[in-house]
C-alpha cells in the first residue's frame, strides 16, 4: 500500500499549459499517473497534449472525476490557485510553485482550516508512491516500490536519500517533499500519522532542516505515538545565524532553529538521527535489521 | 538570498505613514549638515549610524550629543569608519550616512515585535517591559516577560488584543488607548508592507504621555517584494557582500563564509547536506550555493566564476543530484567557465540522476583536470583532501 496517492488518483494540473506545467505533466503521465485534465483560465475547451483543459477547477473536477491537482503556476496566481482547488474540494493539492509571499499562504492556510482539502507544498518536490503514482518535479526512475516512507522539507536532498536506499535494495512506500517555505500546508506529523496507520509501510526516513520547530514537535509525536523505526537527518549543521539558506524556511533567527537542537531533541525522542547525509541508506539497512 | 533589510531611518519613514510617532530627525552623510539639522532640532540630539547591522550602541554607533558642534564632532567620527557590532564580525561595516535626531523626554521603554509565527500559522504582536533590551537574552531567561497576541489575517488586530497587552505591560488608564492605537498602526504596517519583521526596540513612553518609536527595524519578505516596488529601491547594495549581489543578479542563491572548500550543489536541502558533510571531512565550506533547479550553462559558469574569486578557496566541490537539472547541462557549464577562466584549484565533480552519463563524458572530454567522485562521502573525502594539499601560494596566484 502507500499513502494519499496510489494508481486510482485522477490528477488535474494547473497551469498545465505553461512551460513546467507542460513538461512536468508529461513526465507525470509517463510514469503512469492518471493526469485526467489541465486548467488554465482562458484557454478552456482546447486540448493540450491530447488531454483537455478547462478554465475552472472547478469545472474540471466535475467533468473528470478529478480528485487531485498539482499546481504549477507563478507565485503571484499561486495562492489563488490553491484556494480555487480547495474551493472544488479536491481531496489533495500539490503546490510546486517557489516564491509565494508568506501573508498569502497565512490567508491560505486560514482557509483550509477544517476543510477536508490536504495541501502539499508550496515549494516543494511534491509526493510518489513508487511504480503507482507520481505527483510532483522528482526524478521516477530512482525510486522502486518498497515499504519505507519518506518525509522531507528539501528536493534534491530527498532524492539523494531516495537513491541510497534504493541501490542497496530498500524500496518505498511513498515518498513526500513537504516544502522548504515557513508556511506550507502538510507537516512532518501529518505524514508520520499516515505512515503509522499503514500496514505496507516498515520505517520512515525524516529529512529536516535548520529554521523553525517543526523537527522538534515532529520528534515528540514520535515518542509519544509512532512505533516504527524513524531515520533523521538535519540539513544545515554548518550553516551560520541570521542567513537564510536558500529556502525561506531555512533560517536560524534569535538563536532557534539551529540543527544541534534538532539533532538533541530527535536523538532524545528516539529518532535514529545521522551526522552524515551519506549514512540514511546504511542506516535504513541497519534499523530494518 | 535573505529577507530584505534597510536602515533605521527608511523603517520610521514608513512607519510614520501608518501613525506611529517618531522622534524628529534627519539622515545626513555630512558633519556640516549634521551641525545644522542638530541646531534646528534644538537640545540634546542623538547621533545614531546607520547601519543595518544590530548592537550599534555597544559598537559606538549612537551618540548622545548636547550641542550642535558635538553633533558635528560625532559625525565627523563616524563617517567613514568601519562600526564594529556583536553581529558585524571583527571587519566591522562601514558608516556612510548618520542619523541625527531629537532627544525624547523618556518616562519608560518597552519591547514592541512582530513576526510570523510559523507552527501556528499566525502573525504574532509581542511586546515586553523589557524594552532596549537584547530581545533574545529576555526569550531565553524570562520568557513569561514577553506577551504575545495572535493576529488573525482576515480580521488583523483587535481592539481588545492592543488592551491585553497594554494592560499586561503595567500601562495606567491614560497610556491604555495610545499604547493599543500604537500596536494597530504597527499590525496595519506589517501586512500592507508585507514585512517578515518589525521591531521597535525601545518602544518609549514620554513625560508628555506619547509613545514613540525610538528606534525601529523593518525586513520584508523577498517573495512579496514584486508588489512593493518602492521598498525594493531601499535596498542598500553597500551593506552586502560584493560576490552575493552579483549572485543574486544572476538568479543563484550564494552565501559567502568563511571556509576553505566552495561547493556548488542544486537545491538548498541537499547544499546545506554538502557543507555538513565538507565539516565532518575534515574541511571548512567556504560558501552556500544553490544554483537552483533549471540552472542554464551561463548560471553555472556564473556560479563557477563566483566560487573561484574567493580567495579563501582551496578547493572545489560540485554535487549535483539532477532532477529537473540535467547533468549535461551542468556540465557543459563548468567546462566553459572553466576553459575561461582556467582551474585554478582543484575541482572535485559528483554527477547523480538525469543525463548522468552524458555529463561525464563531456566532462572527460574536456582535457580539463576534473576529480571525478562517486557518492557524497568519496566527494567529501577527496574535494578536503585537495584543500589540504593546495599550497599556500595559491592565494597570490
Amino acid at each position: 500500500m502507500s499513502i494519499w496517492v496510489d494508481s486510482t488518483t485522477r490528477v488535474l494540473v494547473q497551469g498545465i499549459t505553461g512551460r513546467e506545467g507542460s513538461f512536468h505533466a508529461a513526465q507525470c503521465r509517463s510514469y503512469g499517473t492518471q493526469v485526467v485534465a489541465g486548467v488554465t483560465p482562458g484557454k478552456g475547451g482546447s486540448r493540450h497534449d491530447g488531454l483537455p483543459v478547462y478554465n475552472t477547477v472547478r469545472e474540471a473536477a466535475a467533468r473528470e472525476g478529478a480528485d487531485a491537482s498539482v499546481i504549477f503556476v507563478p507565485p503571484p496566481f499561486a495562492a489563488d490557485a490553491i484556494l480555487e482547488a480547495a474551493d472544488a474540494d479536491l481531496g489533495l493539492v500539490v503546490c510546486i510553485t517557489e516564491g509565494i509571499p508568506a501573508r498569502d499562504m497565512l490567508q491560505v492556510c486560514s482557509f483550509l482550516r477544517g476543510r477536508n482539502t490536504r495541501l502539499i507544498g508550496p515549494n516543494c518536490p511534491g509526493i510518489i508512491s513508487p511504480g503507482k503514482c507520481k505527483i510532483g518535479i522528482m526524478p521516477g526512475h530512482i525510486h522502486r516500490p518498497g515499504r519505507v516512507g519518506c518525509i522531507s522539507r528539501s528536493g534534491t536532498l530527498t532524492y539523494e536519500a531516495v537513491d541510497q536506499l534504493t541501490s542497496r535494495g530498500i524500496g518505498q512506500s511513498t515518498c513526500i517533499g513537504i516544502g522548504g517555505d515557513p508556511l506550507i500546508g502538510t507537516g512532518f506529523i501529518d505524514a508520520l500519522e499516515a505512515f503509522g496507520k499503514d500496514p505496507d509501510t516498515d520505517a520512515v526516513v525524516l529529512i529536516g532542516e535548520i529554521g523553525g520547530s517543526a523537527e522538534e514537535e515532529a520528534a515528540e509525536y514520535i515518542r509519544d505515538h509512532f512505533r516504527k523505526p524513524v531515520v533523521g537527518f538535519i540539513a544545515g549543521q554548518t550553516a551560520p545565524p541570521g542567513r537564510r539558506m536558500g529556502h525561506a524556511g531555512a533560517i536560524i533567527s534569535q538563536g532557534k532553529g539551529t540543527a544541534a537542537e534538532k539533532m538533541e531533541t530527535m536523538r532524545r525522542c528516539g529518532v535514529r538521527v545521522l551526522e552524515s547525509p551519506a549514512q540514511i541508506g546504511a542506516a535504513m539497512e541497519e534499523a530494518l535489521g | 538570498m535573505a529577507a530584505m533589510k534597510i536602515h533605521e531611518f527608511q523603517a520610521k519613514e514608513i512607519l510614520a505613514r501608518y501613525g506611529i510617532r517618531i522622534p524628529r530627525g534627519k539622515v545626513t552623510r555630512s558633519p556640516a549638515e549634521a551641525y545644522e539639522i542638530a541646531r534646528s532640532l534644538g537640545g540634546v540630539v542623538a547621533v545614531k549610524a546607520q547601519v543595518h547591522a544590530g548592537g550599534r550602541g555597544k559598537g559606538g554607533g549612537v551618540r548622545i550629543v548636547r550641542s550642535p558642534e558635538e553633533a558635528e564632532r560625532r559625525t565627523r567620527e563616524m563617517l567613514g569608519t568601519r562600526l564594529v557590532t556583536p553581529q558585524t564580525g571583527p571587519e566591522g561595516t562601514l558608516v556612510r550616512q548618520v542619523l541625527i535626531e531629537e532627544g525624547l523626554d523618556i518616562r519608560r521603554e518597552f519591547y514592541l515585535g512582530m513576526v510570523i509565527d510559523r507552527s501556528r500559522e499566525r502573525p504574532v504582536l509581542m511586546a515586553s517591559t523589557e524594552g532596549g533590551m537584547e530581545i533574545e537574552e529576555v526569550a531565553e531567561k524570562t520568557p513569561e516577560l514577553i506577551l504575545k497576541e495572535q493576529v488573525n489575517p482576515a480580521l488583523g488586530l483587535q481592539g481588545f488584543q492592543g488592551r491585553n497587552l497594554a494592560y499586561g505591560l503595567g500601562l495606567e488608564k491614560k497610556a491604555v488607548g495610545r499604547a493599543a492605537g500604537f500596536m494597530k498602526a504597527l499590525s496595519e504596517a506589517f501586512a500592507a508592507t508585507d514585512a517578515s519583521l518589525v521591531e521597535i526596540n525601545p518602544l518609549v513612553l514620554t513625560g508628555d504621555g506619547d509613545f514613540y518609536a525610538l528606534d525601529a527595524k523593518m525586513n520584508f519578505d523577498d517573495n512579496a517584494l514584486y508588489r512593493h516596488p518602492e521598498l525594493r529601491e531601499l535596498r542598500d547594495y553597500h551593506e552586502e557582500e560584493p560576490l552575493e549581489i552579483l549572485a543574486h543578479r544572476s538568479g543563484l542563491n550564494y552565501i559567502k563564509l568563511d571556509g576553505n572548500v566552495g561547493c556548488m550543489v542544486n537545491g538548498a536541502g541537499l547544499a546545506m547536506a554538502t557543507m555538513d558533510i565538507i565539516k565532518l571531512a575534515g574541511g571548512n565550506p567556504a560558501n552556500f550555493l544553490d544554483v537552483g533547479g533549471g540552472a542554464s550553462v551561463q548560471q553555472v559558469k556564473t556560479a563557477f566564476e563566483i566560487l573561484i574569486s574567493d580567495p579563501g578557496v582551496r578547493s572545489v566541490l560540485i554535487n549535483i543530484f539532477g532532477g529537473i537539472m540535467r547533468c549535461d547541462t551542468l556540465a557543459e557549464g563548468v567546462v566553459q567557465a572553466a576553459r575561461e577562466v582556467g582551474v585554478v584549484v582543484p575541482v572535485v565533480v559528483r554527477l547523480e540522476g538525469t543525463n548522468v552519463e552524458r555529463g561525464r563524458e563531456i566532462l572527460r572530454d574536456s582535457g580539463l583536470d576534473f576529480e571525478v567522485a562517486y557518492g557524497m562521502q568519496d566527494a567529501a573525502e577527496k574535494v578536503c583532501r585537495l584543500a589540504g594539499e593546495a599550497a599556500p601560494s595559491v592565494e597570490n596566484s
